[in-house]
């Protein structure tokens, strides 16, 4: 009896450690596709990621009447046709949004010219606020009327909890010893996958195009697509699944991938999301590699760039689909709507400086 | 109708689980039994509901007519005829001819007073279509997350199921199953390929037809290729063993996607990386 006492007691333990990596909770499951199709989304409860709550805003939104910021201070480049009041408003959210709660404005101005361009961060916060709007303005295509702010990045940090540079590499790239050719790693980028690790460089900076199916059931020489490119643009996919907490058929019916009729709607929204992080990283990011200092650049010397993390951090629409733009208008390109302020308690972690946002910002 | 001289021995009364003596007869080669007669109705109503159903779908190409399982929003409950309600139903009526075959096999071994290893067998390629359309789906709270009756859109189902979890050969149950079929099919090839080789041996000198080697030879090559051989029984174990290990591994890694691990594959194994070995 004691043998198979023995062999129960193991094979107990071996149910047990094979269940330990289980999820074994509630489960929500959200039909994507025609029934039938395997278009599911089947999501463990325990492990989805919660809405994070937004800030309050600081104080009341200002009327966007009286002095123009440009009227008000010194070497205003961007916002300078919004109102002192609007303007000041703006600044005491980036307080909350990104800035060190111990250094406070002072994170990117000196205090004792607020005007200068001397913290590299100022100049920094001033190409993101012009990036902030174009996203706002131009790529409404991706990010809809929902839009986004400072913080559906940084969310109170001053950099972004999720970003990527091109990755370390290798010693010695002609070599075969200890050289991996940037796949066979467990990372978290490609959802812990083979594949390889660093589709962000050759996808979200530069302008590959994801072809690897082609437009002909036969072999051509006008299409020859290598299995490591195939492999990259899975890798790209897979951070983006991972990204958006979601699985492939959120967006594809995988009877064909490339196949646009038979995909969902959401797949033209990740089409644009995918060229806006283009725009984000070519245009406003990259440009920034000579002021940002050598602590905040990556292995080779680029700057942190965003990807679809940046701001999904694991929910198919950020922050859960709330907008904050209509309590931040100021962000919104113009034309600018004006929105009711938001009245209310203020948020209770702003610093004592807040409370009289001018003093910070008047003339010296 | 005629039987062969050695079947009377073998067509033997009783051995009957259901139905005593009222189905235990045979037409032509067949044993009926009460099973017989279920699966006769369980397959010839499944059929004809599958032909009606496909007559209400836009199209009679054969690789594209599919009978789709129910919306999702239907849970566990019956769905109306045209919306999954004739996958539900042929799906029932799948699962009681397959059962009812299983158990008129166990009649015939009764019968003949030999092991149930035929039935049983079966059992696990039932299981595994079973835990396909009812027990996943009931784990999952609806019968929706069943595959589909159709050619093309059952191979889509497939397809689709499995990138719900980014990559689904990192499943470790997918990669026991897809291991266990290959390694049966290389155990059938050896073995196989062996008998032959003892019933076909070389000619003799003289150019006589050679004497078909005994099984001692067989074991003798295995022995000498690779210092074991298995074999003439337990050759049989093993081929059964690999067979149903592949189905039973199959059933077990789509029942284990969703109500067990809803994520990409690949990260599950991230317990391995954080083994308090090396983490």
């Amino acid at each position: 009896m004691s043998g198979v006492n023995t062999i129960l007691g193991v094979a107990g333990l071996a149910s047990a450690m094979l269940l330990g990596g289980c999820e074994v909770g509630p489960k929500i499951t959200q039909q994507t596709g025609y029934r039938g199709t395997g278009g599911d989304q089947i999501i463990d409860v325990r492990h989805m990621v919660k809405a994070s709550a937004i800030p309050a805003p600081p104080y009341a939104l200002p009327d966007d009447s009286g002095p123009r910021a440009r009227e008000t201070y010194q070497n205003v480049k961007v916002l300078g046709d919004v109102s002192t009041e609007r303007f000041n408003h703006l600044m005491a959210s980036i307080n909350q949004w990104v800035a060190p709660p111990e250094q406070g404005c002072n994170y990117c101005h000196n205090p004792n010219n607020m005007a200068s361009d001397e913290k590299y961060t100022k100049v920094v916060a001033r190409r993101m606020l012009q990036m902030t709007r174009q996203i706002n303005g131009k790529w409404s295509s991706h990010v809809k009327a929902t839009g986004v702010t400072c913080y559906t990045c940084h969310r109170g940090n001053a950099v972004p909890a999720y970003k990527w540079a091109i990755a370390e590499g290798v010693a010695d790239p002609n070599s075969i010893v200890r050289n991996k050719h940037g796949q066979n790693t467990p990372n978290v980028s490609v959802g812990y996958a083979s594949l390889p690790y660093d589709p962000f460089a050759t996808y979200l900076n530069g302008k590959a195009q994801i072809r690897v199916a082609a437009s002909s059931q036969y072999p051509s020489p006008g299409h020859v697509v290598s299995i490591k490119e195939a492999e990259k643009s899975y890798g790209l996919m897979m951070h983006m699944s991972t990204a958006l907490g979601v699985n492939c058929t959120y967006c594809h019916n995988t009877q064909s991938f490339r196949s646009w009729t038979i995909s969902r709607p959401q797949r033209v929204t990740a089409y644009y999301g995918i060229r806006m992080v283009r725009d984000i990283n070519g245009q406003y990011i990259d440009s920034l590699a000579s002021v940002f200092p050598a602590y905040r650049k990556g292995p080779h010397g680029d700057p942190y760039k965003v990807n679809c993390q940046t701001c999904h951090q694991g929910q198919s629409k950020p922050l859960g689909g709330i907008s904050m733009l209509a309590a931040n208008p100021t962000l919104k390109a113009p034309p600018m709507p004006t929105a009711a302020p938001e009245g209310g308690a203020a948020g209770k972690a702003v610093p004592a400086v807040l409370a009289d946002p001018q003093a910070m910002t008047r003339r010296q | 109708m005629a039987l062969l001289s050695f079947e009377r021995k073998y067509r033997v009364r009783g051995g009957t689980l259901l139905g005593g003596d009222l189905f235990d007869f045979w037409v032509g080669p067949f044993f009926v039994g009460f099973f017989g007669v279920t699966t006769a109705l369980f397959a010839g109503l499944g059929t004809a509901l599958i032909v009606y159903a496909a007559s209400l779908g836009p199209t009679w190409n054969i690789w594209l007519i599919s009978i789709a399982p129910p919306d999702l929003r239907y849970g566990l409950s019956l769905a109306p005829l045209r919306e999954g309600g004739f996958w539900q139903i042929i799906t029932i009526c799948a699962v009681g001819s397959f059962v009812s075959w299983a158990l008129r096999e166990v009649e015939i071994c009764r019968k003949l007073g030999i092991g149930y290893h035929v039935p049983a067998a079966f059992g696990v390629a039932i299981f595994a279509y079973v835990s396909l359309v009812v027990i996943r789906p009931m784990l999952l709270g609806a019968w929706g997350f069943g595959f589909p009756y159709g050619i093309f859109s059952h191979l889509d189902w497939v397809s689709n199921t499995g990138y719900q979890y980014l990559h689904f050969h990192y499943n470790p149950a997918h990669m026991l199953a897809v291991s266990f079929f290959f390694t049966t099919t290389l155990a059938l090839a050896l073995h196989g390929g062996l008998v032959l080789s003892a019933a076909n041996p070389a000619k003799n000198p003289d150019g006589t037809q050679g004497e078909v080697r005994s099984p001692e030879y067989e074991d003798a090559f295995f022995r000498d290729t690779i210092g074991y051989s298995v074999g003439t029984l337990g050759i049989h174990r093993l081929g059964l063993f690999l067979a149903l290990s592949a189905g039973f591994w199959s059933a077990i890694c789509i029942i284990i996607s969703g109500p067990l691990w809803t994520r990409g594959w690949p990260e599950w194994w991230s317990w391995w990386l954080n083994l308090p070995i090396w983490s």
